[in-house]
């Protein structure tokens, strides 16, 4: 059973059918947080080309995030950076047989329906790309195809799941190698978590209610999710992961699985760094494992990071007081 | 002695089986036991076996890399009950084609001869619930989450069909051996998972 919290049941995004004798129902929240949690335990890997994809696939991905350019070279070049070519999408789409994520601007309604059209399995509305409203989220609960969002705390996540969000990821800093940010919103979000549900379970009522104002959610949604101790939907980290011990970490603080952007294919060793990524996350908790994975890559090939201090754009910064 | 039922936690969701077979065994006031297991010494300490849904390449590739994939055939080959879902029905087959992509090339445990079609009935937006019955085992009304579904056109004879939806068939049985298209790990209903703890007891007695 998923924990459904914040779930609007007459949401534009549902379609019923009847077919042969049954009702037939697309786009719920058990779909679109149900194929979220099929992904548990993986590996999703951004790629810009049908090669890339079936690399990824090869690696043992569970989905591949299409992009017009990797977030390090979003970074370098500066400009406005775009939801994918569609040609591009479709291909890839048409040459692997994971499911297909692609990328649109944050509160960019019609990109999203160009890839709820095109049949994307899953829109990220990503921060990677330069933001198109500042002040709204897209409603989410008017697609049928489900979203991933990124947060950077407890309160982002769950304003991002009431607008309709089926799963989660850290912001962390894209583009960067550097996974210093991803960590700092894993923790606060898990810290934040643990302040709500021992609020929750000491009965104290008007503390909940001041957590709700200060989180800018509705009361529901903060009682249903520290209750559950944890957020309803799947919580992923992304953003600056380039090695397998990277992925191996923030498994370890209770990611359910991994996004990778610019760290393989910036990278001059993607496939074997693919491979090696994916084997750190399913056996993360055996350092003998991890020790391998990390083996297989050589650092002398990752991608140069950087230094989230001195950066002239900061990414996880977009759309974060929406 | 307890019965053992493990869910094979390579990729996929496996916290959801658990709380599904947690509550089937209370419900069900048996002697058994949940684990999450992993390696091979772990898998073969299990009287049963879920594969919960997932990528099913990326959990027969990574099966292969720590040895879990020989353990399980011979377990499964040797009386083991064994519950594939999705994912997981997918790897119980021979075979596997992709509606889009074709054919595949892609590490399967191969206990079963059947035609199966990965993401049979389209991409995520058509991921769909509908009821469906699987009258034979005597369960009824059964609600059906279909997620990317795959499906059988045809199996071999020694092969009981289960169910099906819009004519493909979503639901199989060969002896110790249950697959299902759907997700009875994301309903709260218990029917499916409560049917397997059964079926592990009787195998053991």
């Amino acid at each position: 059973m998923l924990p459904l919290s914040g779930e609007r049941s007459n949401a534009k995004g549902i379609v019923c059918e009847r077919k042969e004798s049954s009702d037939v129902l697309r786009g719920t929240s058990t779909l679109k947080r149900g194929f979220a949690h099929m992904l548990k335990n993986g590996v999703v890997m951004d790629v810009t080309t049908v090669e890339q994809a079936q690399i990824a696939e090869e690696a043992g991905a569970v989905s591949v995030m299409v992009l017009d350019k990797l977030p390090s070279d979003v970074r370098k070049a500066g400009g406005v950076a775009r939801t994918a070519s569609i040609r591009v999408i479709e291909d890839i789409m048409d040459s692997v047989t994971i499911p297909v994520m692609a990328k649109c601007r944050i509160g960019h309604v019609n990109e999203a329906l160009v890839l709820q059209e095109t049949d994307v399995d899953m829109i990220d509305e990503s921060e990677v790309l330069t933001p198109a409203d500042e002040l709204r989220h897209i409603w989410k609960w008017d697609f049928t195809t489900p979203f991933v969002n990124g947060a950077r705390s407890l309160a982002e996540a769950l304003r991002r799941i009431e607008e309709g969000a089926a799963m989660i990821r850290t912001k962390g800093e894209p583009g960067t190698g550097n996974v210093a940010e991803a960590i700092t919103h894993i923790k606060k979000v898990n810290d934040e978590l643990r302040t709500i549900k021992s609020i929750y379970d000491s009965g104290d009522n008007q503390d909940l209610v001041r957590m709700a104002r200060e989180f800018k959610v509705s009361y529901d949604i903060v009682e249903q999710t520290a209750k559950l101790g944890r957020l309803p939907v799947v919580n992923f980290a992304a953003g600056g992961i380039a090695t397998p011990a990277d992925a191996a970490y923030l498994m370890s603080l209770g990611c359910d699985g991994i996004f990778v952007g610019s760290g393989i294919f910036n990278a001059s060793d993607a496939a074997e760094r693919a491979r090696a990524i994916v084997l750190a996350t399913t056996f993360w908790n055996e350092a003998d494992k991890v020790k391998e994975a990390q083996k297989m890559i050589d650092e002398r090939q990752s991608m140069l990071g950087l230094d989230v201090k001195t950066l002239e754009l900061r990414m996880q910064d977009r759309g974060g007081s929406a | 002695m307890s019965t053992k039922i493990g869910i094979l936690a390579i990729q996929g969701d496996v916290a959801e089986n658990v709380s599904s077979l947690v509550a089937s065994i209370a419900d069900l006031n048996q002697d058994a036991t949940v684990h999450v297991v992993k390696t091979p010494e772990e898998i073969s300490a299990m009287d049963g076996l879920v594969i919960p849904g997932g990528e099913s390449t990326t959990i027969g590739q990574l099966s292969l890399v720590n040895g879990s994939q020989k353990v399980i055939k011979q377990k499964v080959e040797s009386g083991m009950p064994v519950l594939g879902i999705c994912a997981g029905m997918v790897l119980l087959a021979s075979n596997a084609t992709d509606r889009v992509v074709g054919k595949m090339d892609q590490p399967l445990f191969d206990f079963l001869d059947i035609e199966l079609e990965r993401n049979s009935f389209g991409r995520q937006r058509e991921s769909f619930e509908a009821k469906i019955s699987m009258d034979s085992i005597g369960i009824s009304n059964y609600h059906g989450v279909f997620i990317r579904a795959p499906a059988i056109s045809s199996t071999s004879d020694d092969i009981e069909v289960l169910a099906r939806f819009n004519e493909k068939i979503v639901a199989i049985k060969k002896g110790n051996i249950i697959g299902t298209s759907f997700h009875p790990e994301l309903t709260d209903d218990l029917a499916v998972h409560k049917y397997f703890v059964n079926l592990v007891k009787e195998s053991k007695n």
